[in-house]
């Protein structure tokens, strides 16, 4: 399955989803739609907590709505008039209900307990993949150490074998503020803070493109840091990371644009691998149109798009720290060109 | 029995010159006008709040809608957020405190008038402070700015690169001075209730209401110094380069978040435990039955005010905190739910057996039931912290603390409205227009808070000012705005009705619930001085002693 194609939403359940009368759309993010170990552990333990909280909401509130309509005021009977009897207390009563709670308590602490070391104390294993994440305001840079990739807002991972799992470590830091990693289906969310060094692990049973947000408000364009991690086959994945680790492609046909890209202020905050472009501050723009999406990933990436955004970057994504380079219209069409060859 | 029994005389309040009755109110140091203004004061800021949220629901709407700026959004929540726990839940529920506290045991005022008068004023002061925000947030910049930076203003976003200008430094001090009013009027609340009980009324013998206040002011002296003390911390981190939370100096974003839920969350139980307060009066009443087991509910009252002192860190679950860390705070965040759920049974026992009558406080009453029954079994799902990795920061979360916030206190509060306006006005609130909103607002909340649980399990998450059109919110989305709209006609409705009924209303004369409790045994409005004579109680119910010499509750009690 080549990135880019949605998993089925059908190959996972999502009662609740289906209960509220709403079929899935494409973009789903439902965490009743699992696809990675974490997910359907915290999805098998919910469906627990969700049938014991119903439970107690249907004989609590049945017992309620039952003593409010049968003791209700009625003005027709004899002695409507008359106080009911006076009760004060039952320490048997009192006790057998203070009991009760005790014990559903302990049942679901015991059952989460479980759950938080089974995925928090997972031992590593040997083949697990490490990719450092890094939150900016506002989007996400991916570094893949062991391959010595760097790629910005879609994540590319392998996907699991079920046999074998291949989990992905993620080590997480800020450049800047709070931010939170979270891909709804792939796991459950953790916070990315600066001067300190979060890890989660991730795996997905099936390739396929799995969305997520910044959950953590992180300042202005919070609402516009979205994330993709890309499950792909371990062929397909090693092919991507073999492409990445190439320098930027040259196209002599778009070397103008190159020229007016490496002239400018650009280069101090974006790199473009095998040229002058050596800026940490932005997104690695290496293979930069071999990617979906831009503006981490809240924009498409077509051609025009891309216009637009170099021309006003804030009107497009407003908070974005990119200023405007005010190049003329000539320039501006020279650079789109040259970017949209970094494939 | 030496309470007033004398026939009380339905009188018309006499009407004065404007500044006059201006200059009253502004140097009063009565409890019964502090508490007053306490509530007018909230009043005023949940329209305010109430507009907040209907603009932020408008944005919200539909997909990448373009009516708000993303500046404006993110200011809009903050200062919802702000207004609604700060300076409407707090001052609301000081204000219903201040009232009644010194009617229900029998005292004069409340034990220093004066600083009652400053608490108030000081929080009233720190309100239109954040409010000057608008103008003056960006100090010599420009126009002016609110704070963007969300109602718990995680650090590093409060620090200069972040957030430059002076906005952050208005929620700063607005929030340093509502809280010490807070302390004030907390000690005042712990003062009067230790030491001016009327004569008879021992710990034993004093309404619930006062206990669940006194647990609560107790609450407020450990809650809010934390609090005060991160919020001077930040200033000095601003203005005089310190590094607590500056994190490019080595300062920690963390250590502001425990200082700012081991204040946050008690908070929650600052505000409900006045709630259950009302509840331990109404219920009984509109019962026709004593509150069923009174010591196991001070108990539960009690336990709930320690335990929730340590349940703060299951807000940061996903703070990547040690799996024993986690789990620790899962236990404690579960016990809470033990003594949460001793009340709503005790509450039941009471109901059982009763004569209910659906007078409007009562049908709030029942509102509050069962929408708190629900938030308390949504914040068990919270509590479990794996699942809490998932629906933390999603809507889920904003329609459980709305179910707790609206569903539950401001449900109670409403029924506390009904119930305690003919004693503090003179008349009672019209019941048609009760019936209009209640029903209004039922549904109103249902058709916003509802939905929202859904769309938070689908990945929306909270403070964003648009979401993507390919995750399928959308639809959900318009619903909830619906919701808030007709929550805000119901608003109008009970607004309407406060003010109608205050000049057309019924006459209410002392006593037009039957109730048993001290209050409704003096004139309504009760005069300056409450009581004509000190009375003396012999049972936690002296007016059903009263009103029934032949079984008393002291045969019982």
């Amino acid at each position: 399955m080549p990135p880019g194609t949605i998993i089925s939403s059908t190959s996972s359940p999502h009662m609740l989803s289906a209960f509220a009368g709403f079929v899935l759309p494409p973009g789903s993010t439902s965490i009743f739609n699992p696809a990675g170990t974490p997910a359907h552990s915290i999805f098998s333990l919910s469906m627990l907590v969700l049938s014991i909280t119903g439970g107690v909401f249907v004989v609590v509130g049945g017992l309620l709505l039952y003593a409010l309509l049968r003791y209700r005021h009625r003005a027709k009977d004899p002695d409507s008039n008359e106080e009911p009897q006076q009760i004060y207390g039952s320490t048997q009563i009192e006790l057998s209900w203070t009991v009760i709670p005790i014990l559903i308590v302990v049942l679901l602490f015991l059952a989460t307990a479980r759950i938080i070391f089974a995925t928090q104390d997972a031992p590593k294993p040997q083949n697990a993949l490490d990719v450092t994440v890094v939150g900016h305001q506002f989007w996400w840079e991916f570094r893949y150490p062991k391959f010595g990739v760097v790629t910005a807002n879609e994540l590319h991972i392998p996907a699991s074998d079920p046999q074998a799992r291949t989990p992905v470590y993620l080590s997480m830091i800020s450049a800047d503020t709070d931010h939170s990693f979270w891909v709804p289906r792939l796991a459950g969310k953790t916070d990315v803070i600066p001067n300190r060094v979060n890890t989660m692990w991730i795996d997905a049973d099936a390739p396929g493109l799995y969305l997520g947000q910044c959950a953590q408000y992180c300042g202005l364009e919070h609402a516009k840091m979205l994330l993709r991690v890309y499950a792909q086959t371990p062929t397909d994945f090693a092919a991507w990371v073999a492409h990445q680790q190439q320098p930027a492609l040259e196209d002599p046909s778009v070397a103008d644009g190159r020229a007016v890209f490496e002239h400018t202020a650009c280069i101090s905050c974006h790199t473009v691998r095998g040229t002058v472009a050596t800026g940490t501050f932005g997104p690695d723009l290496t293979h930069f149109a071999s990617r979906d999406t831009f503006a981490s990933g809240s924009v498409p990436l077509t051609r025009q798009s891309l216009h637009e955004f170099i021309a006003d970057p804030g009107s497009v994504k407003p908070g974005v720290l990119m200023p405007p380079m005010h190049l003329n219209d000539h320039d501006l069409d020279l650079v789109t060109d040259y970017l949209m060859t970094l494939k | 029995m030496a309470t007033q029994t004398a026939p009380l005389p339905l009188t018309e309040p006499s009407r004065r010159h404007a500044t006059a009755v201006l200059h009253d109110w502004i140097t009063t140091v009565d409890h019964k006008k502090i508490g007053l203004m306490y509530i007018g004061y909230a009043l005023l800021f949940l329209v305010i709040g109430g507009v907040e949220a209907l603009l932020m629901r408008i944005q919200l709407i539909r997909p990448e809608n373009h009516f708000l700026s993303p500046l404006v959004f993110n200011q809009l929540f903050t200062m919802h957020g702000t207004t609604m726990v700060f300076f409407v839940a707090m001052p609301v529920l000081f204000g219903f405190g201040n009232y009644l506290i010194p009617l229900m045991i029998g005292a004069r005022d409340m034990a220093f008038p004066r600083l009652n008068a400053f608490s108030f004023w000081i929080s009233a002061f720190a309100g239109f402070l954040l409010y000057f925000s608008y103008i003056g947030g960006s100090g010599l910049y420009g126009g002016g700015g609110a704070p963007d930076v969300g109602w718990w203003a995680y650090a590093p976003l409060t620090s200069k690169v972040f957030s430059p200008g002076h906005s952050s430094d208005y929620w700063t001090l607005s929030v340093l001075l509502s809280g010490i009013g807070s302390i004030g009027t907390a000690l005042n609340i712990v003062a009067t209730a230790l030491s001016m009980r009327c004569r008879g009324m021992t710990l034993y013998r004093m309404p619930l209401l006062v206990w669940l206040y006194t647990v609560m002011s107790g609450m407020v002296f450990v809650t809010i110094s934390p609090l005060t003390a991160a919020q001077i911390m930040l200033l000095l981190d601003r203005y005089l380069g310190s590094h607590f939370f500056d994190t490019q100096a080595g300062g920690s974003a963390v250590l502001w978040m425990h200082y700012f839920w081991i204040f946050g969350h008690p908070e929650v139980y600052v505000l409900i435990l006045p709630v259950f307060a009302f509840m331990n009066e109404i219920i009984p009443v509109f019962s026709r039955k004593a509150i069923f087991g009174y010591p196991a509910m001070v108990a539960a009252s009690v336990g709930i005010g320690f335990i929730s002192l340590s349940v703060w860190a299951h807000h940061m679950f996903t703070i990547g905190m040690t799996s024993a860390g986690n789990t620790f705070f899962v236990l404690a965040t579960m016990a809470v739910g033990v003594p949460t759920g001793i009340k709503i049974f005790n509450w039941l026992a009471t109901i059982w057996g009763g004569k209910v009558h659906f007078a409007p406080p009562m049908l709030f009453a029942v509102g509050f039931l069962f929408q708190f029954l629900a938030a308390g079994l949504t914040g068990i799902m919270l509590s479990v912290a794996p699942f809490d990795w998932q629906l933390n920061n999603s809507y889920f979360v904003v329609a459980h603390f709305h179910y707790v916030i609206v569903g539950g206190i401001l449900f109670s509060l409403f029924a506390a409205f009904y119930y305690w306006y003919p004693k503090m006005s003179g008349r009672m609130l019209n019941t048609k227009l009760a019936h209009w909103h209640f029903w209004l607002f039922l549904v109103g909340f249902h058709v916003t808070f509802d939905p929202m649980h859904f769309v938070g399990l689908d990945g929306m998450v909270r403070r964003t000012f648009t979401y993507p059109v390919d995750r399928g919110w959308g639809p959900l989305n318009v619903i909830i705005s619906i919701g808030a709209l007709i929550q805000a006609i119901a608003t109008l409705v009970f607004v309407y009705n406060l003010v109608h009924s205050y000049f057309k209303g019924a006459l209410a004369g002392p006593d037009p619930w039957d109730a048993w409790t001290l209050e409704w045994s003096v004139p309504s409005p009760p005069p300056t001085y409450n009581f004509a004579a000190a009375p003396t109680v012999e049972s936690r119910r002296p007016l059903w002693d009263l009103k029934h010499p032949e079984d008393p509750d002291t045969l019982y009690e």
